[in-house]
């Protein structure tokens, strides 16, 4: 009977240990950017759920040290890499390194143009920018002057975000881009570009950034001109403060990522094909307006 | 004066020249560039740059480099922002130049006592600085301050936006340092020839510590008024600013090898930056040839002065 029992313990503990035993990798492109924040906090939220033990890491944003991050992972032999690349291109050798230690690779928001990836997860930027452009379409009748503010040149979002919203745009032969102008994803480069861009052109209708630190560093431009309520402000990411702006008025809307659902959603998918097998599921993306913001 | 002394005043200051020469440019090209309120958001962008430069041209005419400016910004921004939360708008201001204030020491001190190279000591600052934002805020910005914080950004004192008073009033001063003090004569005597200096009874050592303190406190003060114009404090704050203020001190005709250079000219270099975002903006001009246009300007002008 002693026996028993024994076996009893140690059979529980192993399957105890055994279901506490997944160890997966999170490599991110960044932690300086409330978005990832999210992105991990999702993840982390669904780790905790299921018992995986995540080993976060942060390359900030430059993909030598996200190679690196890489690298140790695979050291630590964890069972699965979730990988959110700072490049689609400079990601391939980190990903190829993680088949060739027979370790699966799932990557978020950015996809990597190479290597063995089994479930990418992402929201689809190009109809985000596409909602962006009939949103503005519709507030301003089909007609009048809109300026758009892009971000890092060269990087996936601005340009899937930007290719999305300037199709779309010349399906309304009454909206005229009259500006289109960097400010490279930051709130402090949104403002001095945008009071520029008001320079130019003081007679816009539309301001479509293609994240939300710039429409809030333009907001900030527009607010200093006085012209706060006339100029229509359309950002993309819902951060917490885009969605304070939605709710007093000062941005008309943002298209939602769902950072926070995209880091569960990567950590659910990872567990699923370490215990079965995969599927791709695209993250809806949804408007938000004053109606619909909470 | 005659125009020989006319053209070696012109030579003397580069910076002035090459202004003058862009404002041109972008006034014959667009005519929404050459108003009186394009020039006042010239000189309100140019604040932030402009008064962190006037930290490096003293750094740089030491004979030293800031490379942690931009993180300096950041952490003073975010504990700013943290106090305007609880606490009074003059506690705030108060705690922002003290945290500039302490990390720039901290630079001076390890430079002098530890003997290691500038370029070291604020690459690594950089980084912890940066690191100390990040850990402060969790990466999240903070945002929403009293109206009356926010009059640093966007208020002005007799039509003039506070911003560039401030600049102004701190040109004066640098002004003043560099020409009219001892500190201003040890940093060109120090960065001329730090032995020379140490020779003849210069405490080098104490006066290395007051000048990166400067520069980390005139860091702090730009990363007031940004978190005043964005009504928000973000982590990001100040990436790549290191930079842009050595491009400005450059352009103003300083010498990275030290003993040379000027508050004037860093004021003009400043400029030169500032006009070249706006105008390139107005212009819109594709952002992918924006980049080398700037470059290309300062390649110009550090030939131009190699000619004198």
């Amino acid at each position: 009977m002693r026996k028993f029992f024994v076996v009893m313990l140690v059979v529980a503990l192993s399957l105890g240990i055994f279901a506490a035993k997944f160890k997966i990798g999170l490599s991110l492109s960044t932690l300086n950017n409330p978005f990832f924040v999210s992105l991990r906090d999702g993840a982390l939220d669904k780790a905790k759920e299921l018992g995986i033990e995540l080993i976060v890491v942060d390359a900030q944003d430059k993909p030598s040290k996200q190679l690196n991050d890489i690298e140790d992972l695979i050291q630590q032999k964890v069972n699965l890499i979730i990988v959110n690349p700072t490049d689609s291109d400079a990601i391939v050798t980190a990903v190829e390194e993680a088949n060739e230690a027979g370790i699966p690779v799932i990557t978020v928001d950015r996809s990597a143009n190479g290597g063995k990836v089994i479930v990418h997860i992402a929201s689809d930027n190009v109809r985000g920018g596409m909602m962006a452009a009939d949103f503005i379409a519709k507030k301003l009748g089909g007609k009048g002057k809109v300026v758009e503010l892009v971000g890092i040149p060269g990087t996936s979002a601005a340009r899937d975000r930007g290719k999305g919203f300037e199709t779309e745009l010349k399906k309304y032969p009454g909206l005229k881009l009259v500006a289109k102008q960097t400010a490279n994803f930051n709130r402090a480069e949104g403002l001095t570009v945008m009071e520029n861009i008001l320079q130019a052109h003081p007679d816009i209708d539309a301001v479509f950034a293609q994240n939300d630190e710039m429409a809030l560093g333009a907001i900030e431009a527009i607010k200093a001109e006085g012209k706060l309520g006339k100029i229509i402000v359309v950002g993309f990411d819902a951060i917490p403060d885009a969605i304070e702006a939605v709710k007093k008025g000062e941005m008309a809307a943002t298209i939602a990522q769902q950072p926070f659902l995209m880091g569960q959603l990567a950590v659910e998918k990872a567990y699923e094909y370490l215990t079965t097998g995969t599927i791709y599921i695209p993250v809806d993306l949804k408007l938000v307006t004053i109606e619909t913001a909470k | 004066m005659s125009w020989k002394a006319i053209l070696r005043k012109m030579r003397e200051y580069p910076a002035i020249v090459g202004f003058v020469g862009i404002v041109i440019f972008f006034a014959v090209l667009s005519d929404r560039f050459f108003t009186l309120s394009n020039f006042l958001i010239i000189l309100r962008q140019v604040s932030i740059q402009a008064i962190i430069a006037f930290g490096m041209t003293i750094v740089i005419i030491s004979g030293g480099i800031d490379l942690s400016v931009g993180s300096i910004l950041a952490f003073s921004a975010v504990v700013l922002a943290g106090f305007l939360k609880s606490g009074s708008v003059f506690v705030a201001i108060l705690m922002a130049l003290l945290v500039g204030a302490a990390m720039g020491a901290a630079n001076g001190f390890i430079i002098a006592k530890g003997k290691i190279q500038p370029f070291i000591v604020t690459l690594a600052t950089m980084a912890i600085g940066r690191s100390l934002t990040l850990v402060y805020t969790q990466g999240m910005p903070i945002t929403g301050f009293p109206r009356s914080f926010r009059f640093i950004g966007r208020g002005d004192i007799a039509g003039v936006p506070v911003p560039i008073v401030i600049m102004l009033s701190l040109f004066a001063l640098m002004w003043f340092i560099l020409h009219n003090t001892k500190l201003g004569l040890y940093s060109y005597a120090i960065g001329g020839n730090e032995t020379a200096a140490k020779l003849s009874g210069v405490k080098v050592d104490r006066y290395k510590v007051v000048i990166y303190m400067i520069s980390g406190v005139l860091s702090a003060v730009s990363g007031i008024i940004l978190t005043a114009r964005l009504n928000s404090a973000q982590p990001t704050f100040g990436v790549g600013y290191e930079l842009d203020a050595i491009a400005a001190v450059v352009l103003g005709g300083a010498s990275l090898a030290g003993g040379k250079g000027n508050i004037l000219g860093t004021l003009f270099g400043a400029l030169i930056m500032g006009t070249l975002n706006n105008g390139l903006n107005i212009l819109n001009i594709s952002p992918f040839y924006q980049q080398a246009v700037k470059g290309i300007i300062i390649l110009i002008a550090v030939l131009l002065e190699r000619e004198n």
